[in-house]
């Protein structure tokens, strides 16, 4: 039976059909979905860690345990879950675990676009990539058996493209689980010198055996078609090529590390022109140039963004590999120029609870030390009331260390961290603060949820994955057991609040936390009824447009209220100078 | 046979089900199908732009620039951006009206409603610009766009599916307490085309 199944869906049926039980992630576009639907399946243990690292190692636990393991994160939580991955290649498996990485080319939803087949190289463990959803779900198998086969986790590679597209996929019976029995055994498994030496050596002959395996493994072919051209691919990148170069002899690719030398050899040698094509960094171009083979063009595709058909078709034009790009992207077709089109940026939702908070670190013009999650969106105008966002959790090192290299800083420097980027990695930067005698103010945007990602429970929510009850952490004495004296819970909504809070803990010569604690406005159902103008007292002087409300407009010089829109937050009547917006009537049935 | 479909929108007008639903009508007439979805950042008020190819073998599920058969507009500026997607006479079947993003209150970009609509009816293919708001009121249902130009696109030529078929497969994703709501909704966006 075939099913229509998006790479991620794919790969959650992949993992029932070849008998996971154990499923770990931090949820992180585009890799999300892929807990989500494994979760749905019975049988199968799949938690949302606070962060990639705890997934990883829950992962290397439940592989030593003896269940088969897949783990998911975004492409910058490999970042986060580096430090184990690197040794479990030592140590190698029990039962088989699969890492996925999704990465974002072109960064739909992300910081960065690293492409992580490096760190398949870099940690020394097989990469698979796949092109579409049926291979998405066939490699997660074929990745499970290496992985018991060859003794070394293995790296599922995705992209945004393969994780979100939807394609058929052939839907079969799920294998019977197999719990492996757990064995000591300290040599392999207990990583310090004396017995990490011996294991660094045998990784390495577990790779010459990979090496071996790459050139005879059933994802890695040839399909000769014309030989006057031959293209190297792999992952996403294949499609692509098919589309484009429809009579190109291809040498598609789905395991990449380490690649199969003498088949690209024998490739090579049977075409009169070699190009590769791939998306984001020459991962194997470089590679195949170090094997000393000559390609007809080398680095012609841009290495930043998304690649797709037209980018492909214009750049294999622009270096002479075909002289027009036939169907594809139709140069001769003229738009007549188009009528400005307003930019659509993400914005807050409408009664979003971050909204009152970047507004009063607006009006009080501070430094503002930002974090990962809808909040960053509090850094685009008109509040642009965030300075600088890296990484996970990196907002209260950042606002500790402006503080020490300038005390006059510490006055004006605020963190502000939501409660899921808190729990994932914003403890250990507030232990920080405390310990070396910092200053810092910090914010926590407590909505209650994982709300950037698609609302997913966390360690505060009091649910699990699966939805069942949970201990629900208790932000503000953590923070005041990790040494925080000043700690203050505030309605985010209250503006006058909020600001006095922001004040006073700037203040203060030591570290404090502010919880804005409000649930996330898509989660609270019970919406109030929205706000009215009152068209004799409005000016039209927009100052209610500066919250950045997408129900407030202004048309005839006056601000208009879309009672669909507004949740009856009330933010903007607190803004108003005028007293023209007013507070919805309650309606009496 | 091969049919590639945009659909462009705003989060939260129910373009993704459209995808699905169309996905799944191609794939009961067990063509090849492919869908591609890019979600803005936020869950709301963000671009959306689905993609959906039908045929008999396909390869990758981006559509190229100037290949889309049809494209299905959910919001009239979406509609706009999305126009380089359509091929040289391809048709256009899309709501007339806009929803204002806040860049425009802002004064950042502006929203010229007029010379939109204009310039969509200035595209060689058929072109259908409909008040979506009012055939949704006739339908019953505020949140019934989606549907009625689902409606409005079974009535284009050259469409491998039945209008019958795609309606089913339209109800094969609806609750069963919305089912008359939007079959009602399906022969409004139906009709429009008729007067249009």
């Amino acid at each position: 039976m075939k099913e229509l199944l998006s790479g991620n869906a794919a790969i959650a049926r992949g993992a029932i059909e070849s008998g996971v039980t154990v499923a770990a992630a931090y949820p992180g576009t585009p890799s999300t979905e892929i807990l989500e639907n494994l979760a749905l399946y019975p049988g199968v243990y799949a938690e949302w860690s606070p962060n990639e690292k705890v997934a990883v190692e829950v992962g290397i636990g439940a592989s030593l345990g003896g269940a088969r393991t897949l783990v998911a994160m975004k492409h910058v939580g490999v970042n986060v879950a580096a430090d184990p991955l690197m040794t479990f290649s030592y140590i190698g498996v029990n039962a088989g675990f699969v890492l996925v990485s999704a990465d974002d080319p072109g960064m739909h939803s992300s910081q960065n676009e690293q492409d992580n087949r490096h760190y398949a190289r870099f940690a020394k463990i097989p990469l698979l990539e796949p092109s579409d959803s049926q291979e998405a779900k066939d490699m997660v198998g074929l990745a499970l058996d290496l992985s018991e086969r060859f003794d070394t986790p293995v790296m599922l590679r995705t992209t945004t493209r393969v994780s979100h597209s939807q394609s058929l996929v052939e839907i079969q019976d799920p294998q019977p689980r197999k719990l492996k029995s757990y064995v000591k055994d300290i040599k392999k498994n207990l990583m310090l010198p004396t017995y990490a030496r011996p294991r660094r050596v045998a990784l390495e002959k577990s790779l010459a055996g990979l090496k071996e395996y790459s050139e005879s493994s059933p994802v890695n072919r040839i399909e000769w078609r014309d030989r006057s051209l031959g293209v190297i691919t792999s992952g996403i990148s294949y499609q692509y090529v098919r589309d484009v170069l429809p009579d190109a002899s291809v040498l598609k690719l789905g395991f990449t590390n380490p690649l199969p030398e003498q088949m690209i050899r024998s490739f090579a040698a049977g075409v009169q022109k070699l190009i590769v094509v791939e998306e984001l960094e020459p991962f194997i171009e470089e590679q195949v140039r170090a094997m000393g083979l000559a390609l007809a063009v080398k680095g012609f595709i841009p290495y930043t963004g998304e690649l797709d058909p037209g980018i492909l078709a214009a750049a294999l034009v622009k270096a002479g590999i075909i002289h027009s790009t036939g169907g594809i992207a139709k140069a001769g077709y003229d738009l007549a120029e188009s009528p400005a089109v307003p930019a659509r940026p993400p914005v807050l939702c409408p009664g979003c609870s971050h909204r009152g908070v970047f507004y009063a670190l607006r009006q009080l013009k501070l430094n503002v030390s930002g974090d990962i999650g809808c909040y960053t969106l509090g850094g685009l105008p008109p509040l642009e009331a965030m300075d600088s966002n890296i990484c996970m959790g990196a907002s209260i090192g950042v606002a500790h260390g402006i503080g020490k290299a300038n005390p006059a800083l510490d006055a004006r420097t605020v963190a502000v961290i939501g409660d899921s980027t808190f729990l994932h990695s914003g403890i250990t930067g507030l232990l920080d603060v405390v310990y070396n005698k910092g200053n810092a103010t910090v914010i926590i945007l407590d909505n209650r949820t994982t709300a950037m990602t698609g609302h997913q429970q966390h360690p505060g929510t009091g649910r699990t994955l699966a939805g069942d009850p949970a201990p629900a952490v208790d932000l503000e004495a953590l923070v005041r057991a990790l040494g925080v004296k000043r700690v203050r819970v505030i309605d985010p909504l209250n503006l006058a609040e909020t600001e006095a809070a922001i004040k006073e803990e700037l203040a203060a010569k030591e570290p404090s936390v502010i919880i804005a604690d409000k649930p996330c406005a898509l989660l609270t159902k019970a919406v109030q009824p929205a706000v009215r103008v009152d068209a004799q007292k409005c000016t039209g002087c927009r100052i209610c447009t500066r919250i950045g409300c997408p129900a407030i407009s202004i048309k005839d010089k006056l601000a208009q209220v879309d009672a669909a829109v507004c949740t009856g937050c009330n933010l903007c009547l607190q803004v108003c100078r005028e007293g023209a917006l007013v507070k919805g009537e309650e309606k009496h049935a | 046979m091969k049919l590639d479909i945009v659909i462009s929108g705003v989060g939260g007008q129910g373009s993704v089900l459209a995808s699905r639903v169309l996905a799944s009508a191609g794939m009961g007439l067990g063509l090849d199908v492919r869908t591609s979805e890019v979600i803005g950042m936020a869950q709301r008020e963000g671009s959306v732009t689905s993609q959906v190819r039908l045929g008999e073998k396909l390869y990758g599920a981006t559509i190229p620039d100037h290949e889309a058969d049809i494209l299905l507009g959910f919001e009239l500026a979406e509609t706009v951006r999305a126009v380089p997607k359509l091929k040289p006479g391809g048709a256009i079947i899309a709501s007339a009206s806009a929803i204002v993003p806040v860049s425009v209150q802002l004064g950042i970009s502006s929203y010229d409603q007029k010379a939109m609509q204009q310039y969509l009816r200035e595209q060689p293919g058929r072109v259908v610009l409909l008040d979506l708001e009012e055939l949704a009121k006739k339908a019953g249902h505020p949140k019934t766009g989606n549907v009625i130009i689902l409606g409005a696109l079974s009535t284009l030529p050259g469409l491998p599916f039945e209008p019958e078929q795609l309606l089913q497969a339209v109800l094969s994703y609806i609750p069963e307490k919305l089912q008359n709501t939007n079959k009602r909704a399906f022969e409004v966006g139906r009709q429009s085309m008729e007067v249009a």
